[in-house]
C-alpha cells in the first residue's frame, strides 16, 4: 500500500547496487553544492564614479559597511587617494559560514586627476555607503576665456 | 540548514522600469538558532527597502536613485542607479515575525530567527 504512494522518481528499493543510480546522486550532490555559486569579477574596490566640470571634480565612491572613521582621503596636488579597511564579521566557534561573498580588509584606490585641486576647498560627505568628494579647483589655476574683440 | 539557494531576479516583481537589477553580494552566517545575512546595498534608499519572507523564501529589493552633479559632465562611471534584487530558499522555515532588519552605512543586516515549533526531531531507535 505504501509503495503506490511514492512519487515517480523514487529509487528502486533495497540494496542492489546500481551504478548509476549512484553516480546519477553524485551530480546531484555535486549540483546542489555548486549550484549557488556565483562569480563575482575581481574589481577594483571601491567603485567609483567621476563627473569634472571647469570648476573641479566631483568623485562618489561606494564603500559599503565603512565607518566614516575609517576612510581615509588624502589629496596632494592632482592625486586622490581613497584608503580604508573593512573588517570581516566576527566569526565565533559556533558560527556556521554559509556564504561569504563580501569582499573584506584593507583597500586603497588613487584617482590622478588632469588639474590641481584646491585641498582647503575640498570637502567629503558620507551617506548612505557612498562617500561623496567635491574637490574644487584652485581659484588661480581655473580656466579663463578670454574674449576675442574685433579691431 | 544546510542549504540556501539563490535564484536571479524575482519573477513575482513586474518590473515598471527599465533600470538595470543588481544582485548585492552577501555574506550568509548561521549563529545558533539565528541566520545573520549581510548585504551590500550602498546608496539604497531605506524607504524603497522591502525585505518579505513568503513561506521559506526571502526576497529582498532596494532601489538606488542619486542626482548627478548639477554643471558637472560624467568623466568615468563604474556603477549606476537601478534595482537591487535577489532571493533566498531557505532548507527550513523561518520565524518571518521575527526578522530585524537594519540598514547601517550601505549595508543591510537581516538576522532571521528559526521557526521554533518545526525544529527536526531525531527519533531514537531501539535495537533489540
Amino acid at each position: 500500500m505504501l509503495n503506490e504512494m511514492m512519487p515517480e522518481g523514487m529509487p528502486p528499493a533495497g540494496r542492489r547496487f546500481d551504478p548509476l543510480r549512484q553516480m546519477q546522486r553524485a551530480q546531484a550532490d555535486l549540483n546542489r553544492l555548486f549550484g549557488g555559486l556565483r562569480f563575482y569579477p575581481a574589481t577594483e574596490f571601491p567603485s567609483l564614479n567621476l563627473w569634472t566640470s571647469p570648476d573641479g571634480a566631483i568623485i562618489a565612491a561606494e564603500v559599503p559597511g565603512v565607518a566614516s572613521e575609517d576612510l581615509d582621503i588624502t589629496i596632494q596636488r592632482d592625486t586622490v587617494t581613497v584608503r580604508g579597511n573593512r573588517p570581516p564579521e566576527p566569526v565565533d566557534d559556533r558560527t556556521v559560514v554559509q556564504r561569504q561573498e563580501r569582499p573584506h580588509g584593507p583597500f586603497a584606490r588613487t584617482i590622478v586627476l588632469p588639474f590641481r585641486v584646491d585641498a582647503d576647498k575640498a570637502s567629503a560627505r558620507f551617506e548612505r555607503g557612498v562617500v561623496t568628494l567635491t574637490l574644487p579647483r584652485p581659484e588661480d589655476d581655473k580656466p579663463h576665456q578670454i574674449k576675442v574683440t574685433r579691431s | 540548514m544546510n542549504q540556501i539557494t539563490s535564484n536571479g531576479p524575482s519573477a513575482v516583481t513586474e518590473l515598471t522600469s527599465t533600470a538595470p537589477i543588481f544582485t548585492p553580494p552577501a555574506d550568509i552566517l548561521e549563529k545558533g538558532d539565528t541566520v545573520v545575512m549581510l548585504l551590500d546595498v550602498p546608496g539604497a534608499d531605506p524607504a524603497s527597502l522591502d525585505v518579505t519572507l513568503d513561506k521559506r523564501i526571502l526576497t529582498i529589493a532596494a532601489r538606488v536613485t542619486s542626482d548627478a552633479p548639477q554643471g558637472y559632465a560624467a568623466a568615468h562611471i563604474e556603477f549606476r542607479d537601478g534595482t537591487y534584487e535577489r532571493r533566498f530558499v531557505f532548507s527550513e522555515q523561518m520565524d518571518g515575525e521575527h526578522i530585524d532588519a537594519t540598514l547601517k552605512d550601505g549595508v543591510l543586516r537581516l538576522t532571521v530567527p528559526k521557526a521554533a515549533d518545526t525544529a527536526a526531531k531525531k527519533i531514537s531507535v531501539k535495537a533489540e
